[in-house]
């Protein structure tokens, strides 16, 4: 097992324009760890995602990466892997350019054999250089997804219905993803509508409808 | 733990925004193309008089520019914004402040270059001889980066506001004035035969510190609109 | 609640809107007062001026008002700074409360440099250096509000306009010096602290007295203002709905 910090929250509320979403919440991700988010629509699932991720203060509470607040770690700006409901992808480059951007953004590695790599893993070896803009909603899904691939490290992964337009074989190609990421080590939060997975990774649950 | 070695992120993104640029060309023709219809326009407005329009021929140039460059800019993270890239890049290890220096050096690449190497031409329409000619693109050379930077600035602040390009305008025009002056003011000097040499320092001591202090309130604007 | 006065104790909206609703009777009070003595002292007291007879004394009313206009925007933008480093509310609705009254000014002090320029220089309006540094100003004032009415969540509203006011406070000297290096004709600065005064005792005067009548004013429009939007903004609060139930309509 790495040594991975854990991402605590202590008495976190998130408001969103003048109504309170969630207060009093308080959370431990620890290192090999998996965390699902479940809850309704406008429950908080998102929110709580972006807090985590770093995206937007928190009404109260805080949130710590180890002991350092996580706004200020530096080891947290490194470890830490957002994808959110949008790809981040420019439609008018191709897969590969695009991969090799935000891999050379998040300081990844970003040759073109590993960017290939990935993209052949995540089943798109043979749109790999078309433009975005020609790529369904699925496979902008699998291209975005794939710089989960060019992890090296383990680290948190905070990801915000990464089963979205997925279809069957890219549902259990993530799944095998994220097993093995909490396998060596990594932490994982997500948020899913979906039913838990068969082979899918091992985690515990969070529901927000439960929460105040 | 190890990181992959750092590089600086200000690159990266320059040479996306090139790249994206050279996919859609028709882009860049459109500040430009405003451009030459604003400056077409005075002489409708004033008159043909020859001696008249040489004399407006520098400060017409100049707001011409800027008006080009604003209406620009206001698109300049909208694109990203939209399709989450710009959360990427100020969630990554690059700082903010790298991000909007390379942002604001895309946009002076893309139009604010074109608009000075099209300067000259628009000149001779009004007439100008070719020592007011050289001091007018000096001028835009210097004066056209601190118009994107503010810019930049202006395109943080107001990022996905209705109306946001005309209130772009609003607040970066007071702004641009002081560079309006100084880079107008030269030619007119230099057509009085006063020296130049103190609108160039001017200028020069202006996009110094735009350069060194817009990118950081546009990194602190982008933080704002992106949370 | 304990007698000790902090730095913070007003920081809570309220607390200020106590102390606001206290406090305004007194400042419109003594605007009037100050408003009365000073259009005496200028306009009945003070001497007629060698070069420009009689025109001259809307001076009494032209320059309190650009003073105003300048302290005002330094005001809101500190106000603002405070409001976003130190994640203060009050502060924050104290520099949107500030922002359309400094425009008022600003707008006062162009309007009645105009009716001063008329019979002095001739025309309604010159390019000098100050009247198009309060022209720009005006300008500025008019962006904050623009910005804030264009940001629909409040905590971005509050924050983007407060790097607005920063930003515009650091401009204001460079914007002041192009100014008058692209034109001078305006009447040198005849008011000082330290130079000796080129005008009479009796209006500088004035023009003091009508300042502090100007302050005053400020003050209470600005609290006034500021109880208003405290009272909107924190409508869901305990001590709002209080108030509520103590005046029914």
């Amino acid at each position: 097992m790495s040594d991975l910090p854990s991402l605590t929250a202590h008495d976190l509320a998130c408001r969103r324009g003048d109504r309170l979403l969630f207060k009093g919440l308080n959370l431990r991700l620890e290192s090999g760890r998996g965390l699902w988010l479940r809850g309704r629509n406008g429950r908080g699932k998102t929110s709580l995602l972006r807090l985590s991720a770093g995206l937007g203060a928190a009404a109260a509470g805080e949130l710590r990466w180890g002991d350092e607040p996580i706004k200020r770690s530096e080891s947290f700006r490194h470890q830490r892997v957002w994808i959110g409901h949008q790809n981040a992808l420019k439609e008018d480059l191709s897969a590969i350019e695009s991969l090799q951007f935000l891999a050379r953004l998040h300081g990844r590695r970003h040759d073109l054999p590993a960017i290939q790599a990935a993209l052949a893993a995540a089943g798109l070896q043979d749109r790999a250089r078309a433009a975005v803009r020609t790529l369904s909603q699925g496979q902008r899904r699998r291209v975005a997804l794939a710089r989960l691939v060019l992890e090296d490290e383990p680290g948190l992964w905070l990801l915000d219905e990464p089963y979205d337009a997925l279809d069957v074989d890219g549902v259990r190609w993530l799944g095998g993803v994220l097993r093995h990421h909490l396998a060596r080590g990594g932490s994982l939060m997500f948020a899913s509508h979906l039913p838990a997975e068969a082979d899918g990774p091992v985690v515990d649950t969070l529901d927000l409808d439960q929460q105040a | 733990m190890t990181y992959v070695k750092e590089e600086i992120g200000f690159v990266a993104i320059l040479a996306r925004d090139l790249r994206l640029a050279s996919r859609r060309r028709v882009d860049i023709l459109l500040p430009l193309g405003f451009f030459v219809v604003a400056v077409s326009l005075f002489p409708f407005g004033v008159g043909p008089e020859p001696n008249m329009l040489r004399q407006i021929a520098a400060g017409v140039v100049w707001v011409s520019a800027l008006l080009a460059t604003m209406l620009s800019v206001s698109h300049l993270y909208a694109a990203d914004h939209a399709d989450g890239s710009l959360e990427q890049m100020l969630l990554s290890p690059r700082s903010a402040y790298a991000i909007a220096a390379a942002k604001a050096s895309a946009h002076w690449c893309l139009t604010g270059a074109p608009l000075v190497l099209c300067a000259p031409l628009l000149g001779l329409l009004m007439d100008m001889n070719s020592q007011a000619l050289l001091i007018l693109t000096a001028t835009l050379l210097l004066g056209t980066p601190i118009l994107s930077l503010l810019g930049g600035l202006g395109a943080a602040l107001t990022l996905g506001l209705r109306s946001g390009a005309v209130l772009l305008i609003l607040l970066i025009l007071p702004l641009c004035i002081p560079t309006l002056i100084f880079g107008a003011g030269a030619v007119s000097a230099a057509e009085s035969g006063v020296s130049v040499e103190a609108h160039f320092s001017l200028l020069g001591a202006l996009l110094l510190l735009t350069g060194l202090a817009a990118p950081w309130g546009t990194a602190a604007a982008l933080r704002i609109a992106v949370e | 609640m304990s007698a000790q006065l902090r730095w913070t104790t007003f920081a809570a909206p309220s607390r200020f809107c106590a102390l606001a609703a206290a406090t305004t009777p007194w400042l419109w009070a003594a605007c009037l007062l100050l408003t009365v003595a000073g259009l005496y002292i200028g306009f009945g007291v003070a001497p007629t001026d060698a070069t420009q007879g009689e025109a001259y004394r809307i001076i009494f009313i032209h320059v309190p008002a650009a003073w105003m206009s300048m302290v005002l925007y330094c005001a809101m933008a500190g106000w603002a700074a405070i409001g976003w480093a130190f994640n203060t509310r009050m502060a924050s609705m104290l520099a949107h409360a500030i922002a359309p009254t400094g425009a008022m000014f600003t707008f006062v002090a162009l309007w009645t440099g105009a009716l001063w320029g008329k019979p002095t220089w001739g025309t309604w309006w010159v390019w000098d250096a100050r009247l198009t540094s309060e022209l720009i100003l005006l300008f500025l004032y008019l962006g904050y509000m623009a910005l804030l009415a264009a940001v629909d969540d409040v905590q971005r509203g509050d924050k983007a306009s407060a790097l607005l006011a920063i930003v515009g406070v650091v401009n204001i000297p460079i914007i002041y010096f192009s100014v008058r290096w692209w034109n001078t004709l305006h009447q040198g600065a005849s008011v000082s602290i330290t130079a000796a005064p080129t005008m009479a005792k009796t209006m500088l005067l004035a023009m003091l007295v009508m300042t502090f009548a100007f302050w005053a004013y400020a003050f209470a429009v600005v609290f006034t203002r500021a109880r208003a939007l405290a009272l909107q903004r924190e409508r869901d609060a305990e001590w709002v709905q209080a108030l509520r139930k103590v005046v029914p309509t």
